[in-house]
Protein backbone atom coordinates (compact mmCIF):
# COMPACT_ATOMS: atom_id res chain seq x y z
CA UNK A 1 0.00 0.00 0.00
CA UNK A 2 1.60 3.25 -1.08
CA UNK A 3 1.00 6.82 -0.06
CA UNK A 4 0.85 9.86 -2.33
CA UNK A 5 1.66 13.01 -0.39
CA UNK A 6 1.83 16.60 -1.66
CA UNK A 7 4.03 19.15 0.13
CA UNK A 8 2.58 22.63 -0.23
CA UNK A 9 2.56 26.06 1.45
CA UNK A 10 1.04 28.84 -0.60
CA UNK A 11 3.86 31.24 0.12
CA UNK A 12 7.21 30.74 -1.55
CA UNK A 13 10.50 30.44 0.28
CA UNK A 14 9.24 28.72 3.42
CA UNK A 15 11.09 25.49 2.72
CA UNK A 16 8.81 23.23 0.68
CA UNK A 17 11.57 21.86 -1.49
CA UNK A 18 13.98 21.35 1.43
CA UNK A 19 11.20 19.61 3.35
CA UNK A 20 10.34 17.36 0.39
CA UNK A 21 13.99 16.41 -0.08
CA UNK A 22 14.54 15.63 3.59
CA UNK A 23 11.37 13.61 4.01
CA UNK A 24 12.24 11.64 0.89
CA UNK A 25 15.83 11.01 1.97
CA UNK A 26 14.70 10.17 5.50
CA UNK A 27 12.18 7.58 4.28
CA UNK A 28 14.72 6.11 1.89
CA UNK A 29 17.30 5.90 4.71
CA UNK A 30 14.83 3.68 6.57
CA UNK A 31 14.74 1.37 3.58
CA UNK A 32 11.60 2.57 1.82
CA UNK A 33 11.21 2.96 -1.90
CA UNK A 34 10.48 6.63 -2.52
CA UNK A 35 9.97 8.86 -5.55
CA UNK A 36 10.04 12.64 -5.31
CA UNK A 37 8.09 14.49 -7.99
CA UNK A 38 9.06 18.09 -8.75
CA UNK A 39 5.78 19.70 -9.82
CA UNK A 40 7.25 23.18 -10.01
CA UNK A 41 7.40 23.31 -13.79
CA UNK A 42 9.48 26.19 -15.13
CA UNK A 43 11.24 26.73 -11.80
CA UNK A 44 12.72 23.36 -10.98
CA UNK A 45 14.78 23.21 -7.82
CA UNK A 46 14.41 19.82 -6.23
CA UNK A 47 17.21 18.52 -8.49
CA UNK A 48 19.77 20.99 -7.12
CA UNK A 49 18.66 20.51 -3.52
CA UNK A 50 19.30 16.78 -3.96
CA UNK A 51 22.52 17.34 -5.92
CA UNK A 52 21.13 15.55 -8.98
CA UNK A 53 21.09 18.49 -11.41
CA UNK A 54 23.75 17.08 -13.71
CA UNK A 55 21.98 13.82 -14.33
CA UNK A 56 18.70 14.99 -15.84
CA UNK A 57 17.93 13.66 -19.28
CA UNK A 58 14.15 13.55 -19.44
CA UNK A 59 11.61 15.40 -17.32
CA UNK A 60 7.98 15.18 -16.22
CA UNK A 61 6.55 16.66 -19.42
CA UNK A 62 8.55 14.20 -21.52
CA UNK A 63 6.66 11.50 -19.67
CA UNK A 64 3.20 13.06 -19.91
CA UNK A 65 3.70 13.86 -23.59
CA UNK A 66 4.94 10.37 -24.30
CA UNK A 67 8.50 11.27 -25.41
CA UNK A 68 9.94 8.70 -23.03
CA UNK A 69 8.90 5.95 -20.65
CA UNK A 70 8.40 6.79 -16.99
CA UNK A 71 11.37 4.60 -16.00
CA UNK A 72 13.71 6.57 -18.27
CA UNK A 73 12.86 9.89 -16.64
CA UNK A 74 13.47 8.71 -13.07
CA UNK A 75 16.85 9.64 -11.61
CA UNK A 76 18.30 7.38 -8.98
CA UNK A 77 19.90 9.08 -6.00
CA UNK A 78 23.59 8.48 -5.35
CA UNK A 79 23.44 8.22 -1.57
CA UNK A 80 20.13 6.59 -0.82
CA UNK A 81 19.18 3.25 -2.22
CA UNK A 82 15.51 3.44 -3.10
CA UNK A 83 15.29 7.22 -3.59
CA UNK A 84 14.30 8.50 -7.02
CA UNK A 85 13.53 11.90 -8.54
CA UNK A 86 11.15 12.79 -11.33
CA UNK A 87 12.39 16.25 -12.32
CA UNK A 88 10.24 19.15 -13.48
CA UNK A 89 10.63 20.66 -16.93
CA UNK A 90 12.60 23.89 -16.88
CA UNK A 91 11.78 25.37 -20.27
CA UNK A 92 8.01 25.01 -20.17
CA UNK A 93 5.30 26.61 -18.05
CA UNK A 94 2.72 25.28 -15.61
CA UNK A 95 0.16 24.62 -18.34
CA UNK A 96 2.43 21.93 -19.86
CA UNK A 97 0.80 19.40 -17.51
CA UNK A 98 -2.85 19.11 -16.53
CA UNK A 99 -4.52 17.60 -13.45
CA UNK A 100 -5.69 14.51 -15.37
CA UNK A 101 -2.14 13.73 -16.49
CA UNK A 102 -0.88 14.22 -12.94
CA UNK A 103 -3.49 11.80 -11.57
CA UNK A 104 -2.47 9.18 -14.07
CA UNK A 105 1.22 9.74 -13.38
CA UNK A 106 0.75 9.48 -9.61
CA UNK A 107 -1.16 6.24 -10.07
CA UNK A 108 1.66 4.75 -12.14
CA UNK A 109 4.28 5.84 -9.61
CA UNK A 110 2.26 4.48 -6.70
CA UNK A 111 2.35 1.06 -8.35
CA UNK A 112 6.17 1.07 -8.11
CA UNK A 113 6.93 3.07 -4.98
CA UNK A 114 5.85 3.01 -1.34
CA UNK A 115 5.91 6.79 -1.09
CA UNK A 116 5.21 9.32 -3.84
CA UNK A 117 6.03 12.79 -2.56
CA UNK A 118 5.12 15.79 -4.67
CA UNK A 119 6.87 19.14 -4.32
CA UNK A 120 4.19 21.73 -5.06
CA UNK A 121 5.01 25.15 -6.56
CA UNK A 122 4.25 28.32 -4.59
CA UNK A 123 0.95 29.99 -5.37
CA UNK A 124 -2.57 28.67 -5.74
CA UNK A 125 -2.97 28.64 -9.51
CA UNK A 126 -2.63 25.94 -12.14
CA UNK A 127 0.66 24.62 -10.78
CA UNK A 128 -0.94 24.08 -7.39
CA UNK A 129 -4.00 22.43 -8.96
CA UNK A 130 -1.74 20.07 -10.87
CA UNK A 131 0.38 19.19 -7.87
CA UNK A 132 -2.55 18.29 -5.63
CA UNK A 133 -4.61 16.51 -8.30
CA UNK A 134 -3.16 13.05 -7.69
CA UNK A 135 -2.42 13.34 -3.97
CA UNK A 136 -4.13 11.46 -1.15
CA UNK A 137 -2.59 13.44 1.69
CA UNK A 138 -1.20 16.92 2.11
CA UNK A 139 1.56 18.44 4.19
CA UNK A 140 1.48 22.21 4.64
CA UNK A 141 4.77 23.95 5.41
CA UNK A 142 4.82 27.34 7.09
CA UNK A 143 7.21 29.60 8.99
CA UNK A 144 6.32 31.61 12.10
CA UNK A 145 5.51 34.76 10.13
CA UNK A 146 2.22 36.52 9.51
CA UNK A 147 2.45 36.26 5.72
CA UNK A 148 3.39 32.58 5.70
CA UNK A 149 0.69 31.54 8.19
CA UNK A 150 -1.91 33.57 6.32
CA UNK A 151 -1.05 31.82 3.06
CA UNK A 152 -1.03 28.46 4.83
CA UNK A 153 -4.58 29.16 6.02
CA UNK A 154 -5.68 29.90 2.47
CA UNK A 155 -4.04 26.75 1.16
CA UNK A 156 -5.63 24.62 3.89
CA UNK A 157 -9.02 25.97 2.78
CA UNK A 158 -8.29 25.13 -0.85
CA UNK A 159 -7.00 21.65 0.03
CA UNK A 160 -10.16 20.89 1.97
CA UNK A 161 -12.28 22.17 -0.89
CA UNK A 162 -10.37 19.70 -3.09
CA UNK A 163 -11.23 16.84 -0.69
CA UNK A 164 -7.73 16.69 0.79
CA UNK A 165 -8.92 16.79 4.36
CA UNK A 166 -6.86 17.10 7.54
CA UNK A 167 -3.62 18.37 6.09
CA UNK A 168 -0.66 18.05 8.48
CA UNK A 169 1.40 21.09 9.38
CA UNK A 170 5.16 21.52 9.53
CA UNK A 171 6.41 24.69 11.19
CA UNK A 172 9.77 25.44 9.66
CA UNK A 173 12.62 27.71 10.73
CA UNK A 174 11.42 28.36 14.22
CA UNK A 175 13.87 30.13 16.53
CA UNK A 176 13.32 28.88 20.08
CA UNK A 177 15.18 31.80 21.63
CA UNK A 178 13.01 34.38 19.88
CA UNK A 179 9.87 32.44 20.82
CA UNK A 180 11.02 32.41 24.44
CA UNK A 181 11.50 36.17 24.35
CA UNK A 182 8.05 36.68 22.88
CA UNK A 183 9.40 37.91 19.57
CA UNK A 184 8.28 35.04 17.39
CA UNK A 185 5.00 33.15 17.25
CA UNK A 186 5.35 29.77 18.88
CA UNK A 187 3.92 26.35 18.07
CA UNK A 188 0.72 26.83 20.10
CA UNK A 189 0.09 30.25 18.59
CA UNK A 190 0.18 28.88 15.07
CA UNK A 191 -1.76 25.69 15.79
CA UNK A 192 -4.39 27.78 17.58
CA UNK A 193 -4.92 29.90 14.53
CA UNK A 194 -4.78 27.24 11.82
CA UNK A 195 -6.55 24.47 13.74
CA UNK A 196 -4.74 21.58 12.02
CA UNK A 197 -2.66 18.64 13.21
CA UNK A 198 1.03 19.26 13.78
CA UNK A 199 3.39 16.92 11.95
CA UNK A 200 6.59 18.53 13.15
CA UNK A 201 8.62 21.59 14.01
CA UNK A 202 12.00 22.27 12.39
CA UNK A 203 14.32 24.74 14.10
CA UNK A 204 16.28 27.30 12.12
CA UNK A 205 19.63 25.67 11.43
CA UNK A 206 22.72 26.84 9.55
CA UNK A 207 23.47 23.22 8.73
CA UNK A 208 20.51 23.25 6.33
CA UNK A 209 22.20 26.02 4.32
CA UNK A 210 25.54 24.21 4.41
CA UNK A 211 24.16 20.84 3.35
CA UNK A 212 22.01 22.44 0.63
CA UNK A 213 25.13 24.20 -0.71
CA UNK A 214 26.62 20.76 -1.19
CA UNK A 215 23.50 19.22 -2.66
CA UNK A 216 22.99 17.05 0.40
CA UNK A 217 20.13 16.60 2.84
CA UNK A 218 20.46 17.44 6.52
CA UNK A 219 18.25 14.53 7.61
CA UNK A 220 21.22 12.15 7.75
CA UNK A 221 23.33 14.53 9.87
CA UNK A 222 23.26 12.97 13.31
CA UNK A 223 24.42 16.10 15.13
CA UNK A 224 21.97 18.45 13.46
CA UNK A 225 18.87 19.68 15.32
CA UNK A 226 16.97 20.16 12.07
CA UNK A 227 18.09 16.73 10.95
CA UNK A 228 16.66 15.27 14.15
CA UNK A 229 13.42 17.18 13.52
CA UNK A 230 13.17 15.73 10.00
CA UNK A 231 13.92 12.22 11.26
CA UNK A 232 11.07 12.61 13.73
CA UNK A 233 8.75 13.85 10.98
CA UNK A 234 9.65 10.84 8.83
CA UNK A 235 8.79 8.46 11.66
CA UNK A 236 5.46 10.22 12.22
CA UNK A 237 4.67 9.88 8.51
CA UNK A 238 5.26 6.14 8.98
CA UNK A 239 2.64 6.21 11.71
CA UNK A 240 4.87 6.13 14.81
CA UNK A 241 3.98 8.31 17.77
CA UNK A 242 7.08 10.41 18.29
CA UNK A 243 6.98 13.16 20.92
CA UNK A 244 7.84 16.68 19.81
CA UNK A 245 11.46 17.39 20.56
CA UNK A 246 12.36 19.97 23.16
CA UNK A 247 13.58 22.92 21.12
CA UNK A 248 14.44 25.11 24.03
CA UNK A 249 17.92 23.95 24.89
CA UNK A 250 19.92 27.10 24.49
CA UNK A 251 20.32 27.52 28.26
CA UNK A 252 23.18 26.09 30.28
CA UNK A 253 21.50 22.75 30.94
CA UNK A 254 20.54 22.42 27.30
CA UNK A 255 24.07 23.04 26.17
CA UNK A 256 25.34 20.55 28.70
CA UNK A 257 22.80 18.01 27.54
CA UNK A 258 23.93 18.49 23.95
CA UNK A 259 27.59 18.20 24.83
CA UNK A 260 27.07 14.89 26.57
CA UNK A 261 24.92 13.76 23.69
CA UNK A 262 21.45 13.59 25.21
CA UNK A 263 18.74 14.88 22.91
CA UNK B 1 7.11 53.66 33.97
CA UNK B 2 5.44 50.29 34.28
CA UNK B 3 6.16 49.58 30.68
CA UNK B 4 9.79 50.45 31.22
CA UNK B 5 10.02 48.12 34.19
CA UNK B 6 8.19 45.43 32.32
CA UNK B 7 10.69 45.72 29.51
CA UNK B 8 13.62 45.62 31.91
CA UNK B 9 12.29 42.45 33.43
CA UNK B 10 11.50 40.97 30.06
CA UNK B 11 7.73 40.74 30.48
CA UNK B 12 5.72 40.19 27.36
CA UNK B 13 3.74 43.41 27.36
CA UNK B 14 5.54 44.68 24.28
CA UNK B 15 6.19 41.29 22.74
CA UNK B 16 6.11 41.58 18.97
CA UNK B 17 4.72 38.07 18.81
CA UNK B 18 1.44 39.29 20.23
CA UNK B 19 1.31 42.04 17.64
CA UNK B 20 1.91 39.45 14.93
CA UNK B 21 -0.78 37.17 16.34
CA UNK B 22 -3.36 39.92 16.52
CA UNK B 23 -2.63 41.14 13.00
CA UNK B 24 -2.82 37.57 11.75
CA UNK B 25 -6.12 36.99 13.51
CA UNK B 26 -7.65 40.03 11.85
CA UNK B 27 -6.31 39.35 8.42
CA UNK B 28 -7.71 35.81 8.61
CA UNK B 29 -11.15 37.07 9.63
CA UNK B 30 -11.11 39.11 6.43
CA UNK B 31 -9.70 36.29 4.32
CA UNK B 32 -12.05 33.64 5.62
CA UNK B 33 -15.09 35.94 5.45
CA UNK B 34 -14.20 37.07 1.97
CA UNK B 35 -14.34 33.59 0.47
CA UNK B 36 -17.87 33.29 -0.82
CA UNK B 37 -20.67 35.64 -1.79
CA UNK B 38 -22.96 32.58 -1.69
CA UNK B 39 -22.46 32.36 2.04
CA UNK B 40 -23.72 35.91 2.49
CA UNK B 41 -26.67 35.17 0.23
CA UNK B 42 -27.59 32.09 2.28
CA UNK B 43 -27.24 34.07 5.48
CA UNK B 44 -29.48 36.77 4.05
CA UNK B 45 -32.21 34.30 3.16
CA UNK B 46 -32.09 32.73 6.61
CA UNK B 47 -32.31 36.16 8.20
CA UNK B 48 -35.39 36.98 6.13
CA UNK B 49 -37.00 33.74 7.22
CA UNK B 50 -36.45 34.39 10.91
CA UNK B 51 -37.27 38.08 10.94
CA UNK B 52 -40.43 37.54 8.88
CA UNK B 53 -41.86 35.62 11.82
CA UNK B 54 -41.93 38.86 13.75
CA UNK B 55 -42.02 41.69 11.27
CA UNK B 56 -43.18 42.57 7.84
CA UNK B 57 -39.97 43.51 6.06
CA UNK B 58 -39.01 44.79 2.64
CA UNK B 59 -37.06 41.82 1.34
CA UNK B 60 -35.85 43.52 -1.80
CA UNK B 61 -34.29 46.43 0.07
CA UNK B 62 -32.59 44.20 2.60
CA UNK B 63 -28.83 44.53 2.61
CA UNK B 64 -26.30 42.36 4.39
CA UNK B 65 -22.59 43.03 4.26
CA UNK B 66 -19.35 42.58 6.15
CA UNK B 67 -17.81 45.90 7.02
CA UNK B 68 -14.21 46.10 8.04
CA UNK B 69 -12.68 48.84 10.08
CA UNK B 70 -9.16 49.04 11.42
CA UNK B 71 -9.54 46.64 14.29
CA UNK B 72 -12.72 44.69 13.71
CA UNK B 73 -15.07 43.14 11.24
CA UNK B 74 -18.81 43.71 11.63
CA UNK B 75 -21.80 42.07 10.06
CA UNK B 76 -24.03 44.96 9.06
CA UNK B 77 -27.64 44.35 8.07
CA UNK B 78 -30.01 47.05 6.87
CA UNK B 79 -33.56 45.76 7.08
CA UNK B 80 -36.40 48.15 6.26
CA UNK B 81 -39.46 47.27 8.38
CA UNK B 82 -42.88 47.79 6.82
CA UNK B 83 -44.83 46.87 9.90
CA UNK B 84 -44.99 44.66 12.94
CA UNK B 85 -46.72 41.33 12.82
CA UNK B 86 -49.13 40.23 15.46
CA UNK B 87 -47.15 37.83 17.63
CA UNK B 88 -48.18 34.26 16.91
CA UNK B 89 -49.93 32.40 19.72
CA UNK B 90 -47.24 29.80 20.33
CA UNK B 91 -44.69 32.57 20.82
CA UNK B 92 -47.01 34.82 22.86
CA UNK B 93 -47.24 32.27 25.64
CA UNK B 94 -43.50 32.21 26.13
CA UNK B 95 -43.03 35.97 26.21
Amino acid sequence: MSEIIVVTSGKGGVGKTTTTANIGAGLAALGHKVVLVDADIGLRNLDVVLGLENRIVYDITDVTEGHCRLRQALIKDKRYEGLFLLPAAQTKDKTAVNPEQMKKLCGELAAEFEYVIIDCPAGIEQGFRNAIAGAQKAIVVTTPEVAAVRDADRVIGLLEAAELRNPALIINRIRPKMVRHGDMMGIEDIIDILAVDLLGVVPEDELVVISTNRGETVVSDERSRSGQAYRNIVRRIKGEAVPMMNLDDSGFLGRLRRIIGLK
Amino acid sequence: MFEFLARVFGRETTASKNVAKERLRLVLVHDRAGVSPQLLETLKNELIKVISNYMDIDEKALEVSLETSEDQVALVASIPVRGMKRIPKELASSI
